[in-house]
Parts: structure tokens; sequence; C-alpha cells
């Protein structure tokens, strides 16, 4: 490999399959069936309503936090179309919906940001920190890399197990920064582990742009130096991520070892709830991505194709829109949990000096209404 | 009862051996623990017997390995992940402390992480500041996991065996001064179970409380003091999460004085968790305060002779029993 990086390269240049005018490059296009397409679609669109929901009940102070996606919905939609039943997901911040398209109740994804009974998490983990596993997602782990190494070795497990399954491991860009990414690509490529590790660059890391992050010219060049094949793929493009994503999955599975790829994407809002993004970057920069927003791209393809029109646009926004309103309604007339269950799931078994601890809080007076 | 005499490294990788024989779900990872057979030979033979799948050689990579195990266990493995010493664990620290210790309770139950780490913790003789933590300390504090520190070969296989079938993340602290100790090991033991101490010599003048090679230190404390006609009764605490308050308590009510001997730095740590137990569940049957014989505050010298004065010694044992036993005796 030449020393000089080239744009033809795949892990330089980027992979792209829509064009602007939502036309396929007729040499790429991956030829998603209709009913897929439609599917991502329906996702996407459920996703930005229910972010921009979750954020304004942070607003009104009902919830504690969020971090939204919007901008960024192309990846984790397609890993959710693209993932088996038997695979593992292991997100970063962005990547909860994972678990949405493969199945997961919107009530109970809900339920978890409120923290209540409702919560399969019991009240434990931070919002935008979604598990399941009944889909086979963990809560991702918010000191930024350890989930990479994790998944790493649950895919070294599932092929210790000759289960054919893989597992999805996600970061930011920051991320890759950070010792827990290089170790996780060099156990990956050094035990060839049925993996595809998934960087959502979405420019910024909070405040510090990719360009004070890191002086490589891209992220995914950071593959060479383990022999991980990396592809750049613009993130936006939600064919050329399902593309991408596919490839990568199939090539896990037959044996082929982990890839990594490079997501190019922008974060439309601000990091999360804590975090005011127009002290760091322009409105210019916004507004200029929001012209290369996924959900509009793959919405005017799916014109270009004749999949949609205004009636049925209007009907799956309806419908999203619908569903987000039942799911809060219906979330927040849960009641709380018991106090007792914050001993609950600290080890295997209850053991005595927590039992203790539980009886004594149970003596105590009703905690004080927040509401 | 039949028994052989193992040394301690013996014994851990019986049961090591006799765990991976039992579930095929067990693995050994870690650095140089196949083809080398393990910095300290505890591994040695386990890769010709279970092969490179499931004795796994590493790169130099604890937060890696560490990352790799706890990923492994999320999804069914059981893996034992060895530390060359507990010393570079802080590099995968926040696997073991956000992740491990944590995955159990922020799933809702839902995931579990049954693993083992494992490897030589505290001092190994003259290795410097770096290489002679006992990491037990910051470990032991953490809620979501368990910790063990066993003195002898029987202990040391039987609540090995216990950490690998435990559902729960448990971290195994050995010592480079232990492994060549030779001790009985019965043959058919099986599990010890964790969170149970053990009274290694009875006494009535008052309880010395330790653990790990800080035992073997009481024990010879106890034998020199015995000469001057004070009765020690040394508790080998074994497990310190869960640490066993019962019979903690039970020897103290007995002997009316406490000392408890660790290494490791006095600030903090599980000697002081010992006391604040004694005090507040023997008080009034105490004679004397508890006191503590731990290394001196500062960070390791490699010096020998200087290091020898940081670490606590018989010497430092008995004079800080003869300092409790001279109150409050009728």
């Amino acid at each position: 490999m030449s020393a000089e990086l080239s744009e033809t390269d795949i892990d330089v240049g980027l992979y792209r399959v829509l064009g602007d005018d939502g036309r396929v490059d007729a040499t790429r296009d991956p030829g998603v069936p209709k009913d897929v397409l439609l599917r991502a679609y329906r996702e996407m669109r459920r996703l930005r309503v229910l972010d921009a929901r979750m954020i304004l009940l942070q607003r009104q102070g009902r919830v504690g936090f969020y971090g939204a996606c919007t901008g960024q919905e192309a990846t984790p939609i397609a890993t959710g179309l693209v993932a088996r039943e038997a695979d593992w997901v292991f997100p970063a911040l962005r990547e909860q919906s994972v678990m949405l398209v493969r199945g997961f109740p919107l009530t109970q994804f809900v339920a978890q940001v409120f923290g209540n009974s409702g919560d399969v998490l019991k009240g434990r983990q931070m919002p935008s920190h979604q598990s399941g596993r009944s889909v086979n997602q963990v809560t991702w782990s918010s000191n930024i890399g350890p989930q990479i190494p994790q998944a790493v070795g649950a895919a070294m497990a599932m092929k210790a197990k000759k289960t054919g399954a893989l597992a999805f491991g996600f970061m930011g860009d920051g991320a890759t920064s950070q010792p827990d990414f290089h170790t996780a690509m060099l156990f990956a490529k050094r035990f060839a582990a049925p993996c595809v590790l998934v960087c959502q660059n979405n420019h910024w890391s909070i405040s510090v742009p990719t360009a004070r992050q890191t002086a490589a010219r891209t992220i995914a060049v950071k593959g060479r130096a383990y022999g991980v094949p990396a592809v750049r793929v613009d993130g936006n493009d939600f064919l050329a991520v399902y593309k991408v994503l596919g490839d990568a999955a199939r090539r896990a599975r037959e044996g082929g070892g982990p890839t990594f790829v490079e997501c190019l994407t922008y974060r439309i809002g601000a990091h999360s709830t804590s975090d005011d993004p127009t002290r760091y970057r322009s409105d210019a920069e916004v507004e200029a991505w929001k012209k290369k927003d996924p959900i509009d791209r793959l919405r005017r393809h799916l014109s270009v194709m004749g999949y949609i029109d205004d009636a049925l646009e209007k009907a799956i926004d309806e419908e999203a829109t619908a569903e987000v309103a039942q799911a809060v309604k219906a979330v927040e007339e849960m009641p709380a949990l018991p106090r007792r269950s914050i001993f609950e799931d600290v080890y295997a078994e209850m053991p005595w000096n927590l039992r203790e601890q539980a009886e004594a809080l149970e003596k105590l007076p009703p905690a004080p209404s927040h509401g | 009862m039949a028994t052989r005499v193992l040394r301690f490294r013996e014994a851990l990788r019986e049961a090591m051996v006799e765990e991976m024989e039992r579930d095929s779900r067990v693995f050994l990872m870690g650095e140089e623990v196949g083809h080398y057979q393990g910095a300290y030979k505890v591994s040695e033979g386990m890769l010709e017997r279970f092969g490179d799948k499931r004795v796994i050689d590493t790169p130099i990579a604890e937060s890696g390995f560490a990352g790799i195990g706890v990923g492994a266990a999320m999804v069914g493995l059981r893996p034992i992940i060895e530390f060359m010493t507990w010393n570079f664990s802080a590099v995968a620290f926040d696997q073991i402390l956000n992740n491990a210790a944590k995955v159990r309770q922020m799933s809702g139950g839902q995931l579990t992480c049954p693993i083992v780490f494992r490897g030589p913790n505290a001092s190994a003789r003259q290795v410097g500041s770096q290489h002679s933590h006992a990491m037990e300390h910051f470990y032991a504090t953490v809620p979501g996991v368990k910790v063990v520190a066993p003195a002898f070969p029987k202990d040391a296989k039987g609540l090995m065996k216990a950490a690998i079938r435990d559902d729960n993340p448990v971290l195994y602290m050995e010592s480079e001064t232990l492994y060549s100790v030779k001790g009985d090991v019965p043959d058919d033991l099986d599990v010890i179970p964790l969170g149970e101490a053990q009274i290694v010599r009875p006494g009535v003048d008052v309880t010395l409380v330790s653990y790990s090679r800080m035992t073997h230190v009481c024990v010879e404390a106890a034998a020199a003091l015995e000469k001057e006609g004070i009765s020690c009764e040394v508790l080998d605490l074994r497990s310190l999460r869960p640490l066993d308050e019962g019979a903690l308590v039970a020897s103290v009510k007995k002997t009316h004085r406490c000392v408890v001997v660790h290494e490791g730095w006095p600030y903090g740590g599980v000697g002081a968790e010992v006391a604040d137990r004694v005090q507040r569940l023997a008080f009034d049957w105490l004679d004397a305060p508890i006191l503590r014989v731990s290394s001196l505050d500062v960070p390791m010298p490699y010096n020998r002779t200087l290091e020898d004065l940081c670490m606590p010694q018989a010497s430092r044992v008995i004079a800080t029993v003869k300092k409790t036993v001279s109150r409050g005796r009728a």
C-alpha cells in the first residue's frame, strides 16, 4: 500500500450512492427492495419525531436528560435492518434506536427516558442509554469507548460458540482517540472477530471539531495500522450506509473478520440537553448540513422511484406522531418504582448487608412528590 | 480424608483446570498465559491441555482484554482474565469499575457479567512503587463485585472454584510471594463459599484480622507472642467483599481486642472498614482501641531495607499487639 493517501482509497474518499437529486449512481445501485426503503423511511421519521418530543419533555422538566440522533438517523436505522436476530449491538450515544427497528416496544423505550416502573432498566441508567436483552442490545458505557472492546469480546464469544452471529460496536469520532478504540481494533483483527465497528463521525465531540480531535486525514484510515479493512461512507446516504454495513456484516458472517466503517454525518442538534452548540459553531454550518438531511435525501429517492407521494408521507408522519404521543401518555401514567428496587440486581443474589439497608429504607416516610 | 501437599500456584491451576473441564464456557485469557505458561507459571500446561481457543495469549493491552472479557461474559461465556499483576489493572480500571461491576444493575438484571479477574497483588519484593500496590483496597469499595484474597493453597483452590462458578464479577487477589507456599489440599475439595472467614489460630487475648500473605505474618507474630504469654486469635478473612462480619464480631467479643494487619496504605481501606464494623457492632466488648498495621503512607521504595521498613512485619505486629494488650487488662 502506498504511503500516500488518495481520494480513490475507500478509507479516504467518500462512498456515496444517492445523489442530492435523489437519483442513484447506477454503477453502485445496491438494489434495495421497496419494502426495505419504505420501512427505513418510516423508522427514520418516527425517530425524528421521537427525538423532538423527548427534547421537549426535557425542556418542560418532565425528564432529566436526552441526547438526540437528529441528522444521524441513517446509520442506526440501517444497522437495525441489516442485523439478524442473534446479532448483538453495543451502541454509543446515538444508536439506541437500533433496538426499536429490531422490535423493542416504543413504550418501554420511552419508559426508560422517564425511568419509572415501565422501564426494564428500573430507573438506573440515564436516558439515551437504552438497553434490551430481548433484542440483544446492551447499554452504552458513558465513559466513551469501553463498549468497543466489549463488542469485540462479544464477537469473539459468538465465534467461539459457533453461533454465526456478529456484534456491531459503535462510537463517535471523539472515541477514536481513546485507548479502547485502539485495543478494540487490535483484538478485532488479531482474533478475526466477527464484528462491524462503526464510527458515526458527526464532526463534533461536544465542542471539539474533528480537525482539533485528530491530525489523521480521515477516521477510517486509522484501520490501516491494525490491518482492519475500513470504508468511509456518506452517513447521510441511507442506501450507501445500508450497502456498506450489509457487506461488512456478510464479511463477518463468512469468517472474514472485522470491518471498520466511518459514517460521515452531522449532529444537527446539541450534543445533549446539557449543551448549547451556538457557543462553538456557526448557524451557517448547521444550515448547510440541514440541506444534506438523510431523511430528505431518502424521501427524494422514494419520490424518484415512485414509492411515495404527499399523501403517504403525510400518513407516515401522522402515524409516527400518534404513536409517540400514545407512548408518552401511557408511560406518564405508569407508577413510580418501588424503593426496594434500588437494592435489586447489584448482585445475582441480594447479600445480607443490602437486605438490611432495604429494610431500613422501607421504614422511612414516603419521599416528597416532585410532580 | 486424603490430602495432598500442593503449592499455592498448583492449587490455583487445579481449580481452573477442573472448572474448565466441567464447563466449556470457561476460558483463560491474559498476557503470556499460554506459550510462556504464565508469568508465574500458574497456567503451566493449560495451553497444551485446552488449546489456544480456551487459553488465550493476548497483546499487551489490559484495558483491551479486560473489555474483551466483559463483552464475552455479557453474551454468556465465563472468562478468567489474568492480570500479570493487579498493578496493571489500573489501566483497565474503567472496565471493572464502570462495566463489570454495573452491567447487572444498569441493565435492570437483564444482562450479567460472570467473570473472574485474577493475578498477583501487593508487594512482590523490590519491584518499586508502581509494582507493589495493594489494589484490593480500591476494589473492595465497589458494590457489584466480590473480592477474595486467600492465604493458603486449600483456600486458593476452593475459592477459585467458587469464583469461577459465581454469577457476579469476582476479583481474585493472589500474591507473588505466596505462589510457592505449600499446604494440604483435600482430594475431594469442592468450592469454599465466598464471604466466609476462618480462624487459623485460636486465641483469647487479641484478634489479629488479616488476609493473603499478611495472614502468614500474623501467624508468625502470634507464635512469638505466645512465648511471652499473649494468646492471639488469627482470623483470616479470605473474602474482603462480602466481608464475614459475623466471624469478625464473634472473635472480638471473645478477645476484646482487635488489630488489623494488611499491606497497602493506612488511609481508608479494608483495615478502616474492619475497624468501623468492630467499633459499631462490638463496642461494648472492646477493652482497647482497634489498631491497624499497614504499609507506611508512602509510595513503596525499591531499596530492600527501606522496603522492609515500609511493609508490615511480624515485629511491627508484635509491637502493636503489646500496645493493645497493655490496656484494660484485669
